[in-house]
């Protein structure tokens, strides 16, 4: 036994050696390549530098900020540090150099309070819009609102309670709340406006959408929290339902709030130590603008096609020179 | 996923003798009858429905009042003072010492990290890959295995390095390797000698274990943020987590291992007059070296079950991948990943087991030809050097090639779940709103709808009933503290699934344990699912148990049941076979049928075996808890995701938080004493409650 254990790792040993020295002849040489690269970074002076850019946990934002970072690796020659992190962390590195970047911002009042220079400590600002337009609202999936086309006026809601229930509504009907990550107030505008529905939050975003392909395959009621752009809005073309349109101020108090959600100018957030530095990155950040046709073009090639996010964002930067040549003026 | 993952089946040949309900000691004659089991439990069940009768009959008259019903997005007045400690730390923190000091430990780990990450998973610049590439590493670690264990192991390993590259995850599977690495080395210099302390000063163990169960049930979730602020983002969160989570099985396993060295080798060595030291070193260690191990390996596969939730803090790793595939709701993308947490986790627990037993061997003296040997070890050497050097001069022996297998089994797996979405969704359907209706709904309503006070003085009688005055107090303290921070009517949800789920837990558990312990073929076929249910992260199952069943508080019982139920199948089964054939016999000599033989003779026999699952089938079960969260289960899981993903709301986290830790010290202490009842258990349920105790998933 012992003898053939030994003898038999022996021969694992010899074979292992022999197709490794077969299959190194193949093989380019590291040393050629790591002169090439000594050489490339002696030429080209570091005017850009590091970008710490994070990336919260949807497609979207995904697209906007590897679309930013193709842009200023190719053409700037930065270095970029993608993060992965959500909103509330992301907004705690601003102060400590770890987060320089934050590319797509759907408004947080309470972290605006703690880091911008007014309120908190001023280690994070505002950079601008970057050119998407937040649409949160109600939806209903596209085969709901065709056959039931009165559905999209919230007036007609209560008619169709009974059918919106679930084992988890208590009898009402059920109404989908969101990931909590984001602002919501549709407790307070079920309330508000009468309706005979319950809350039930879905608890992340992948629940919400698995809920709406669900009903959409099985022609299911469903109601709930969504919001464009989204990449899966391209899949299932969810349908807003009309709420009493928002006024100035209807959101002042989260109790009495009946009203629809506001569009939201979608804002980019950058670590203030970061803007005053001079690198080139600074300004295509502040350029950086572009549509929500723009991003669920990538955001699509990301979800469905099941790309990279970086190869994503290269073959878009390649399809539109022309958008990027004027974030570089 | 867990610590008492695949660990379960590979220490048995190491710990057969312990974990197991050892062979009755009472002798039995050849054809005498079975030996009669009292049934000492039967009576605890007639005063606990008289309890349940009172409390259902006390719940039509009051439900709906004092309910402490709190709406989701609201919080009070202490979720807000909570808030404000960390707000409080945010504001001081270019100023607080304690930040500056644990940041130069932060600096440490990435440093550290960043140096490993260069040498074997990212381009070391101005060199375009790493310092050593795929084959050598490889080699490196086949090499290893090879001389720590055995010429098998060493192909375990080569072929799961190899899997990594070919599905596509090499530089991931390293780094999630490379923390791994750090935070057990970490775990094992910080809790040995913690371990020596809790096994030799008994006060000292009291303490300490309230902080160990603090650790292990506490949600993962409400410690990154704090975790954040101490430690910067990426991959010193990333340690300092994972060196969290992976710390108490060490401390625990190992305090428990010298706590147990007999009281007569000490005093017999202690009486030729040796110091402290001597007797730590000469006598106690060594004799706990086994149950050391055990801890080893439990702190290893807990460390890795940490790879995806490190990554909500940018933690690199296998966890970014997999978290990818659920921000594109594909559980192909998330498959291969997960698939690759398992293969590792298999691997680390069988090399380390292997490696133990081979060094027993090597102690006992058992040792082959050493000139042999010294052949193995020299040649492999020669070879593994060999191969670093071709790994470090040649592009496609450094980088590894690219394979398309590993897309095609995303796509393969996506499939397959359409494929039975399409198919069984009519009946999964069904099979929630049923059960909600007939059983989850009508007893939440009892926990939940019933006022505070009435539910809280029925769960304080019944743990009375089933674990005495012990368990009575703390049962009592418990529910003030749950009472206390305000999430009376979300921690009465959350109770009731656990309970449901648990009790679907034990059922599967029965079938599949007694089945398995009686068929071996059985019990081959079916270890390694319960290997991979065990450690595949629930990320991964996430999507298709949601496209199944939607956002409900049935998603969150199923993927709770995917996770809780393999390890109490286990216990079972090793309990059930571990009933001494002796026994089985003489009944068999009397007549009996299998299902007399089941009932009577085998379940009752490891009925010790039966507690313990139940107890770690309620602990796996609630670690779900927040996974439940985020799958429509809403209750304290929410709670803990809307701490986490807002910062105002961090403190109603926090508060949910200690609310699974104070339930979860609850059942653990319930089902422990109602263990203790039972005196003729022997020692071995109760040394297997010390060895695996409160294990858990991230949360």
């Amino acid at each position: 036994m012992r003898i053939a254990t030994s003898r038999r790792a022996r021969l694992g040993a010899l074979a292992a050696v022999a197709t490794l020295a077969f299959s190194a002849c193949g093989g380019g040489s590291i040393d050629d390549a790591t002169e090439a690269n000594e050489s490339q970074a002696a030429e080209s002076g570091g005017e850009c530098g590091e970008i710490n850019m994070a990336v919260n946990p949807w497609v979207g934002y995904e697209a906007s900020a590897y679309v930013v970072g193709a842009v200023a690796e190719d053409r700037l020659g930065c270095t970029v540090n993608y993060k992965e992190l959500k909103e509330d962390v992301s907004w705690q590195g601003f102060g400590t150099g770890e987060v320089d970047v934050v590319i797509e911002d759907w408004g947080h009042p309470d972290l605006e309070k703690k880091f911008f220079a007014e309120e908190g400590d001023g280690s994070a600002e505002d950079f601008g819009p970057q050119g998407n337009v937040g649409i949160i609202g109600w939806y209903v999936p596209p085969w709901l609102a065709k056959e039931h086309p009165d559905i999209l006026d919230y007036n007609n809601l209560n008619k169709y309670a009974a059918d919106f229930a679930t084992s988890e509504s208590g009898g009402k009907g059920q109404f989908l709340g969101a990931d909590p990550s984001y602002v919501q107030f549709d407790e307070a505008i079920v309330n508000n406006l009468d309706l005979d529905f319950q809350v039930v939050f879905s608890g992340s975003e992948a629940a919400s959408i698995e809920a709406f392909r669900k009903a959409e395959e099985n022609k299911e009621f469903l109601i709930g929290y969504f919001y464009a752009p989204q990449y899966f809005m391209a899949e299932v073309p969810l349908e807003k339902v009309a709420l009493p349109p928002y006024t100035d101020g209807c959101q002042a108090d989260p109790q009495d709030v009946a009203c629809d959600y506001p569009e939201t100018e979608l804002k980019k957030i950058v670590g203030t130590e970061w803007a005053g530095s001079d690198s080139t990155g600074v300004d295509l950040v502040k350029n950086f603008t572009w549509t929500n046709e723009d991003q669920d073009v990538v955001a699509a090639y990301i979800a469905s096609d099941g790309m990279d996010p970086e190869d994503a964002a290269k073959k878009w930067v390649e399809e539109n020179q022309d958008k990027v040549d004027a974030w570089l003026s | 996923m867990s610590e008492a993952g695949p660990g379960t089946r590979a220490r048995v040949p190491v710990e057969d003798q312990q974990l197991v309900d050892p062979p009755p000691t009472r002798p039995i004659e050849p054809g005498a009858p079975p030996p009669v089991v009292e049934n000492a439990g039967l009576s605890r069940w007639i005063p606990a429905l008289a309890v349940v009768v009172a409390w259902v009959l006390v719940y039509f008259f009051t439900r709906g009042n004092h309910t402490l019903d709190l709406p989701s997005l609201s919080r009070t007045d202490l979720h807000d003072r909570l808030t404000g400690v960390q707000n409080g730390l945010l504001e001081g923190r270019s100023t607080n010492p304690v930040m500056q000091f644990t940041n130069a430990i932060a600096d440490g780990f990435r440093s550290t990290v960043d140096w490993l990450q260069r040498l074997v998973s990212k381009p070391a610049f101005p060199r375009p890959v790493p310092q050593i590439g795929w084959l050598g590493v490889t080699a490196l670690a086949t090499y290893v295995g090879l001389v720590v264990a055995s010429w098998r192991i060493a192909l375990l390993v080569l072929a799961s390095f190899l899997a990594f590259g070919v599905l596509g995850f090499w530089d991931a599977s390293m780094d999630t390797l490379i923390i791994v690495l750090i935070s057990v080395l970490l775990s094992v210099v910080i809790g040995l000698p913690i371990a020596v302390w809790i096994g030799t000063n008994a006060r000292a163990n009291a303490v300490v274990t309230v902080f160990l169960d603090l650790l292990q049930t506490m949600p993962t979730f409400v410690y990154l943020l704090p975790i954040v602020l101490f430690f910067g983002i990426g991959t010193s969160a990333a340690v300092v987590a994972t060196l969290l989570y992976a710390l108490p099985p060490i401390i625990r396993i190992a305090g428990f291992g010298i706590r147990e060295v007999s009281t007569t080798t000490i005093e017999a060595t202690d009486s030729s007059g040796q110091t402290y030291w001597q007797r730590l070193f000469k006598v106690q260690l060594p004799m706990a070296r086994k149950t050391i191990i055990v801890g080893l390996n439990q702190t290893t596969l807990a460390a890795l079950s940490m790879a995806t939730l490190a990554s909500f803090v940018d933690g690199p790793g296998l966890g970014k991948p997999v978290l990818q595939g659920l921000r594109v709701n594909d559980v192909g993308t998330a498959f291969v990943p997960g698939a690759l947490i398992v293969l590792m986790a298999v691997m680390l627990d069988r090399t380390t087991t292997a490696a133990s037993e081979r060094s027993e061997r090597v102690a006992r003296g058992g040792t082959s030809n050493v000139a042999r040997r010294r052949l193995v070890v020299i040649g492999g050497g020669v070879a593994a050097l060999v191969a670093v050097y071709l790994s470090r001069t040649y592009v496609t022996l450094a980088e590894f090639p690219t394979y398309s297998v590993g897309g095609r089994i995303s796509a393969g797996v996506s499939d397959v779940v359409d494929w039975i979405k399409d198919n069984l969704g009519g009946v999964t359907g069904g099979t929630k709103d049923g059960i909600t209706e007939w059983v989850l709904n009508p007893v939440q309503s009892v926990l939940a709808e019933s006022p505070w006070f009435v539910s809280f003085a029925a769960i304080a009688l019944l743990s009375l009933v089933f674990g005495g005055l012990r368990a009575l107090v703390i049962t009592v303290v418990c529910l003030l503290g749950v009472w206390y921070l305000d999430l009376w009517h979300d921690a009465m949800i959350t109770l009731n699934m656990t309970l449901f789920a648990t009790l679907l837990v034990m059922a599967l558990a029965l079938v599949f344990g007694v089945w398995m312990a009686r068929d071996r073929r059985v019990d081959l076929g079916i270890r390694p699912l319960l290997d991979a249910g065990q450690t595949i992260p629930p990320f991964v199952y996430l999507i298709p148990v949601l496209a199944l069943f939607g956002p409900s508080r049935f998603t969150a019982i199923v993927a709770a049941i995917v996770y809780a139920a393999p390890a109490a199948i286990k216990l079972v089964a090793d309990g059930v076979k571990g009933v001494s054939p002796t026994t089985i016999e003489a009944g068999r000599s009397t007549g009996q049928t299998t299902w007399q033989e089941i009932t009577k003779v085998q379940l009752p026999m490891a009925k010790g075996s039966l507690v313990l699952a139940t107890n770690q089938g309620l602990l796996y079960v609630l670690s779900m808890t927040v996974i439940g969260g985020l799958v429509g289960a809403g209750a304290l899981g929410f709670d803990v995701v809307y701490g986490f993903s807002r910062s105002e709301a961090w403190g109603k986290g926090a508060a949910a938080g200690l609310t699974i830790v104070l339930l979860g010290v609850m059942l653990d202490r319930i089902t422990r004493a109602a263990a203790d009842v039972r005196r003729d258990d022997g020692p071995g349920p109760r040394r297997a409650f010390n060895v695996r105790l409160p294990i858990g998933p991230p949360r």
